[in-house]
């Protein structure tokens, strides 16, 4: 079975972000990082090619920050990698995303299975990802928790999504693109054999010219980065006896009319 | 005639009430278009739903009640939507951002080409344009966006950032019937079963959210014989979580959150995370006991209107956050909140 996982690099979780006098989007000199929802893509990319003998190919669609993730998933075990990059996907949005995604994935050939992390927190969003299943034509099962079963000869695909209201057991026919969740599994760290051969890859670089695609003319797009409005900074200590301190609070929240 | 859709998301034949929200935005830009508000319901008792549509302010709907609908799968879902889009060419698609919202819209909009907003919040809708704000970099940042070209746009919006409109109850739709797209045997997916998590209030629609964090393991009560160690902790706070944290979320009317750290230790299920890789939101009120407020923590809840820390390390970074701070023994403090908001609040 031949799996694709998409990831991207974002700055690390604690990396101070703001938008810097010219309107860029900065965050100093701290470091890149898989996209934290990809870890579990990845992990479960791995899982599955090699429980069926397969291979899992990842790609990214972006600028040469991404080699960052990309080098991380070879070193935690995926098979190849790729880089989607082309001057018009600049800022592009999940529509133009998506046609490239759905083009990078017909290149590598036949795939059976897709893998999106739930979503990806630079541009806060999920949407490339159902629309990457849209563009291919595959089933699309978002919020997976757990795959039950694949069938790769039968082309089926058994999994668990966790919704807002609980968990569902659907079954679905393959190629399948999913979205997954961090109760997926626990991913790997890469080991120093994986660092090592990562460190040395050479990552092609795919034009959409190479994909032979063009991007769609509509688009959503960001006009302008803005830092947050300041924080009230407005902070009450409640002190007292645990009884005190419940009235006391409970007195500001009917106050405020929250309650 | 043109209009402004507005998908009214249903669950086990109810309208969610984050739809209302929608259809608050949405009137919105019909408004701006000059075009009639049209709510779109699918699935079981979709005419009730329509009715109750009309009520905050659909004048027309569409809808369909079709054994291919019951269970929400967005392949037959968005094959629905997409042909009405191609047929109809509305101005605008809305939506609720939930998980549902978001994938049918995105769906529908990939399969039109067309643009889409996803999760916005705030919409400015002047001179037959439409601006919105979105949060960016794990809400770190917001970013501005215009939409350009396309017969139609999509639009998802975050829940509980959009009022709905008071119903009036005299006011009714003109409602048209629609057929399926898809039949059943044209489908590729199918829900074996389902299983609600019980008790749980939605966390993004919910106005009030109580959270446990690893401070839920200072349980005082002692963890049943022959029960040591980690699972001790493990066993003292679920019993904190059922009896401390639940009956003080269920007096608000609340929903019961947690940290990463008391998810990852198995003090309770992931559903309940709140933060980078659990669920963002942006409750009125979002009580945070015995959680040190790591920036993982912070991605989900820094939105919150009102933050209350209760820890019993004055230095945990949640204080930083929060606008009241009590600090000392949840276990103290959560069950005297508990008796007194019972009092106040008569109940």
């Amino acid at each position: 079975m031949h799996v694709v996982v998409f990831t991207r690099s974002t700055p690390d979780t604690a990396a101070k972000v703001e938008v810097d006098g010219s309107g860029k989007v900065t965050w100093g000199d701290a470091a890149l990082v898989v996209n934290p929802w990809d870890e579990y893509a990845l992990e479960e990319g791995i899982v599955q090619s090699k429980a069926s003998g397969g291979k899992a190919t990842v790609i990214a669609i972006g600028g040469e920050l991404h080699n960052e993730a990309l080098k991380h998933s070879l070193a935690m075990g995926l098979d190849e990698a790729a880089r989607v990059w082309d001057a018009a996907l600049e800022g592009a949005d999940s529509l133009a995303y998506a046609t490239a995604a759905a083009a990078a994935v017909k290149k590598v050939g036949a795939v059976d299975l897709v893998i999106f992390g739930r979503e990806s927190i630079d541009v806060g969003t999920d949407q490339h990802a159902y629309q990457t299943a849209r563009k291919l034509g595959y089933t699309l099962l978002s919020y997976v928790s757990k795959i039950i079963s694949i069938d790769p000869s039968a082309q089926t695909i058994k999994v668990e999504r966790a919704l807002e209201e609980g968990k569902q057991v659907v079954t679905a026919k393959l190629p399948a693109v999913i979205t997954v969740l961090k109760d997926i599994n626990e991913p790997r760290y890469p080991s120093f054999i994986g660092i090592r051969k990562a460190s040395k890859a050479v990552i092609p670089e795919w034009s959409l010219a190479d994909l032979g695609v063009t991007l769609p003319t509509v688009n959503a797009k960001v006009t302008k980065f803005k830092n947050l409005p300041p924080r009230d900074t407005r902070f009450e200590l409640i002190d007292g006896t645990p009884e005190e301190q419940a009235k006391k609070l409970v007195d500001r929240l009917l106050e405020e009319k929250v309650l | 005639m043109s209009a402004v859709y507005v998908w009214i998301e249903t669950f086990q034949g109810k309208a969610i009430p984050a739809a209302w929200e929608a259809l608050s935005a949405g009137k919105q830009v019909a408004d701006q278009f000059g075009v009639p508000l049209t709510a779109l319901v699918f699935g079981a008792n979709a005419a009730a739903v329509a009715a109750e549509a009309a009520t905050y302010g659909a004048s027309q709907a569409l809808v369909s009640d079709d054994a291919t609908l019951k269970d929400f799968r967005v392949e037959a879902y968005a094959a629905l939507l997409t042909k009405l889009v191609k047929d109809n060419a509305p101005k605008a698609v809305l939506a609720v951002a939930s998980s549902r919202g978001r994938e049918l819209l995105a769906a529908s909009a990939a399969d039109t080409d067309s643009p889409l907003l996803g999760d916005i919040l705030s919409l400015s809708a002047e001179g037959g344009s439409v601006t919105a704000e979105r949060a960016v970099y794990a809400g770190k940042v917001l970013s501005e966006n215009a939409i350009t070209g396309g017969a139609t746009m999509f639009i998802t919006v975050r829940s509980r950032t959009f009022k709905a409109a008071t119903p009036n109850a005299a006011a009714s739709a003109e409602v048209t019937t629609v057929a399926p797209a898809l039949s059943e045997d044209q489908l590729t997916t199918k829900v074996e079963s389902f299983e609600a998590e019980v008790g749980t209030v939605n966390l993004s629609d919910a106005a009030i959210i109580v959270s446990g964090g690893r401070g839920m393991a200072n349980n005082p009560k002692d963890a049943p014989a022959g029960v040591s160690g980690d699972a001790a902790a493990v066993w003292k706070a679920k019993d904190g979580f059922d009896n401390v944290i639940k009956p003080l979320a269920d007096v608000l009317g609340g929903a019961v959150g947690a940290s990463r750290a008391a998810v990852d230790a198995g003090y309770i299920s992931y559903a309940h995370q709140v933060g980078q890789t659990g669920k963002v939101v942006a409750p009125d009120v979002y009580i945070a006991a015995g959680i040190s407020g790591a920036i993982q923590h912070q991605a989900g809840m820094r939105s919150s209107k009102i933050i209350v820390a209760i820890n019993k390390d004055a230095e945990s970074p949640i204080f930083k956050m929060a606008r009241y701070g009590l600090v000392g023994d949840l276990y103290a403090i959560l069950p005297a909140i508990t008796a007194e908001a019972k009092k106040r609040l008569d109940k």
